[in-house]
């Protein structure tokens, strides 16, 4: 096999060891390829799902470890995943607890508890899965819909700007930041296993997408129209990644740097 | 045959909606089926698998995880999932113990908030999550004091929001934990309040209350948060409540709580208010406590029980149980039935049921000359300490008048107000609010019922309540 980054076990393995159930995701949704991506990093980092606690909050981006992880998962209020987890951490130091969630869940509703997090160095992993507005209640406009964006609360474009969550939580101190994209699955998997292997509070940024809301109303900017829908984001987000090496070289004007930043650097740094 | 095997499982495929597969795969390997499925799914088939190279990016992409490449004549990888137990944790069914008590036994002089964090203490919690508000700031303090030295954990968050919730989190750590706040926080913190109902997660939450609306006067008193204790979260639980007129009841109402807390499953309130939180005055300690603690059985369905009242057990995280805590309507595993209206009524009955149909065990409350009482005053927390000058000053001049002093404000003991309001010609009902209580003690009994509202951001003296009793003058 040519991949040398290849996952040891087998998928219908992996299936068997870290799943319950099929998602009930939509097709080409996105947060799939994170779970794939997901249980191989975790499978090679060895983490061991009778000893993690999953915390997630409300969105489709919440229900990627619940129910679907075969582990403890603690499913709960909208927005405030970060907080219940620092509840499990601080009293359970030896359980790995990671939260996943999405945009609107663990930035928009629930950004205060993220950069809390972050500033504390709570030793937790946190994923946070960018599909660039609200998926499950239908499509509305979130804290990391770019500019411009048609979302179903912003039908002539979102008039404010967005965040950059690699800068939000550096700022707020966190000692490892990455960002990666579905559209790589390669570097995601790769950046998923770095992240779990960190010691402390680790803020992962995860470019999903969502076909269903997101590539319905902006459906116009994707050239490829003989692709699949779900495809032609996937090409649109591979083409406007950009890794931080390179973008250090030629610059990232109109993309979107993916790579991981560690404590000590600028928070500005590219 | 290829050099590789390509297997795509149609069950797990989401059709050509997705064909991310087949956009993904450099060789062409992947079509669409001729039939879709009984669900009008068309899912991908393995058209062309000699063609493929093995770069594997159709495996990686797969959001199913419904595709795996293996080289040909590889070994088969067997799907168990071994390895990956976590710990067997031998069946514990909890249940009341006998503690020694922290503080020395003997007459101390503490404050009642100093007391409640003292109370929590002994009654085994270790874990406070909390957020500066006057007037419960001294509970805090004293827990980032003291709770360090017996191994517990203290975290300041950043907002009330927060507080509970890591609160809750630590729960189904298995650690008993607490938290305090005022009115303001108080708000915040409903629907975490309401995720604790539907969790069935045991914790305590102090509100010393202070005068409101909004931010009112905060280091006044006031009891304007009944109806809020009970109602303020959505869906309408029952939540059980318990109101201290005294620094020794801020010490033994907080045990109550926790095991109440852990013994029904729930969240339990103290709803304290500044007076008695402010207050210094003597506390005795016994040599020890009675203590409960939860049944932890990972075993068993965590979630539901067969009986419509019962109260499962409690597995902790990482002792192996793979538990599923969710707010969502859950079965009795914890498995999301959102669109199910037996699990839906089911679990909404039960979770009222272990509370409503274990009245005997949570329903407290005292009485001071009720025997021959003609009339008969109705009063909580500090309130009642007015109300008790002013019952026995009207005894002495002859009136025969008695007291009900509600320890336990929800669910409300209707039975209890029954049965003393009894005979009574009438029913008096002193609050530091506009009328909470009072409309629960109506509904209790067909004696005239009569407000004593008073909200100043002044204790009621006991005065006022006296002049009612002597000349029905309820005047400012
Ligand atoms: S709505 Fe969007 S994010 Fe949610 S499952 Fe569908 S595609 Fe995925
Ligand atoms: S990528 Fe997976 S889910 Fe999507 S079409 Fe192919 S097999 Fe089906
Ligand atoms: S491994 Fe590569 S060549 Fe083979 S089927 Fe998958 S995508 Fe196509
Ligand atoms: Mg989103």
């Amino acid at each position: 096999m040519n991949d040398k980054t290849a996952a040891k076990s087998s998928t219908p393995l992996l299936r068997a060891r870290y799943l319950r159930q099929p998602t009930p995701f939509c097709a080409g949704c996105g947060h799939g390829i994170f779970i794939n991506a997901f249980l191989r990093a975790a499978d090679e980092a060895g983490l061991d799902f009778g000893r993690t606690v999953f915390v997630s909050g409300i969105g489709c981006g919440a229900w990627v470890p619940s129910p679907h992880f075969l582990a403890d998962t603690l499913h709960v209020i909208h927005g405030r995943a970060i907080a219940f987890a620092t509840g499990v951490k601080l009293t359970r130091p030896e359980l790995e607890v990671v939260v996943i969630s999405g945009d609107g869940d663990l930035t928009t509703i629930g950004g205060n508890h993220l950069i809390h997090a972050a500033r504390r160095n709570l030793p937790i992993k946190v994923f946070c899965l960018n599909n660039w507005l609200f998926g499950m209640t239908g499509g509305q406009v979130s804290a990391t819909t770019p500019p411009g964006a048609i979302t179903a609360t912003t039908p002539s474009g979102n008039p404010h700007r967005s965040f950059d969550l690699v800068k939000l939580a550096r700022g707020a101190g966190a000692p490892y930041v990455a960002r990666w994209s579905v559209a790589r699955p390669r570097w995601l998997r790769q950046g998923i296993e770095t992240a779990l292997r960190e010691p402390g509070f680790a803020f992962v940024e995860v470019l999903s997408i969502c076909p269903t809301q997101y590539g319905r109303a902006n459906r116009g900017q994707w050239a490829d129209k003989e692709a699949s829908l779900p495809w032609a984001m996937l090409s649109w987000q591979e083409t406007h990644c950009i890794s931080r090496r390179k973008a250090q070289k030629e610059g990232a004007e109109g993309k979107i740097v993916v790579g991981e930043w560690r404590e000590g650097e600028e928070p500005w740094d590219v | 045959m290829g050099k590789f095997k390509v297997e795509l499982d149609e069950a797990l495929c989401k059709g050509r909606a997705c064909a991310i597969c087949q956009n993904a795969c450099p060789q062409e390997v992947f079509a669409v089926s001729d039939q879709p499925t009984p669900q009008g799914v068309w899912p991908l088939r393995v058209a062309s698998p000699e063609e493929c190279i093995g770069c594997r990016r159709c495996e990686l992409f797969c959001p199913e995880l419904a595709i795996s490449v293996q080289e040909a004549g590889g070994r088969e990888q067997e799907a168990r999932g071994e390895g990956q137990e976590g710990p067997v944790v031998a069946p514990d069914y909890g249940g009341w113990t006998t503690v020694p008590s922290r503080l020395s036994a003997g007459v101390h002089f503490l404050s009642g908030n100093e007391a409640c964090a003292e109370g929590a203490l002994v009654a085994g919690c270790r874990f406070y999550g909390g957020y500066p508000i006057t007037p419960s700031s001294e509970i805090m303090v004293h827990m980032a004091h003291r709770l360090p030295e017996v191994g517990g954990t203290f975290v300041q968050m950043e907002d009330e929001i927060a507080s509970l919730c890591a609160v809750i989190g630590a729960s189904w750590s298995g650690i008993k934990s607490m938290t305090a706040t005022s009115g303001p926080g108080f708000s915040l913190m409903m629907e975490s309040l309401g995720y604790a109902v539907m969790t069935e997660t045991p914790c305590v939450i102090v509100n010393v209350q202070r005068a409101g609306p909004s931010t009112g006067q905060a280091s006044r008193p006031a009891q304007g948060d009944v109806m809020q204790a009970r109602w303020g979260t959505h869906g309408g639980p029952e939540i059980i409540t318990l109101a201290p007129w005294s620094v020794q009841e801020m010490y033994d109402l907080t045990i109550r709580a926790f095991n109440l807390a852990e013994r029904f499953r729930v969240p339990v309130i103290v709803l304290a208010d500044e007076i008695v939180g402010h207050l210094y005055e003597t506390l005795t300690i016994e040599p020890e406590i009675r203590c409960f603690n939860r049944a932890r059985w990972p075993q068993d369905s965590p979630f539901g029980t067969e009986a419509d009242d019962g109260v499962p057990p409690m597995p902790a995280f990482g002792e192996g149980a793979r538990l599923l805590v969710t707010g969502s309507t859950h079965d009795a595993r914890g498995i999301r039935r959102t669109t199910d209206p037996q699990t839906q009524e089911r679990l909404v009955r039960r979770l009222a049921n272990k509370l409503l149909a274990h009245r005997d065990e949570i329903d407290d409350w005292e009485t001071h000359f009720t025997a021959d009482a003609e009339r008969l005053v109705v009063a909580y927390g500090s309130v009642a300490r007015s109300a008790l000058w002013a019952v026995q000053e009207a005894r002495r001049r002859g009136q025969r008048v008695g007291l009900l002093r509600l320890k336990s404000l929800w669910p409300f003991p209707d039975e209890i107000v029954t049965r003393y309001a009894g005979d009574c010609r009438e029913v008096v009902v002193p609050e530091m609010n506009l009328g909470q209580v009072v409309r629960e003690v109506e509904r209790c009994t067909a004696a005239r019922v009569t407000p004593l509202p008073q909200t100043n951001g002044e204790i009621i003296d006991p005065r006022r309540i006296l002049g009612y009793l002597l000349e029905g003058r309820w005047e400012r």
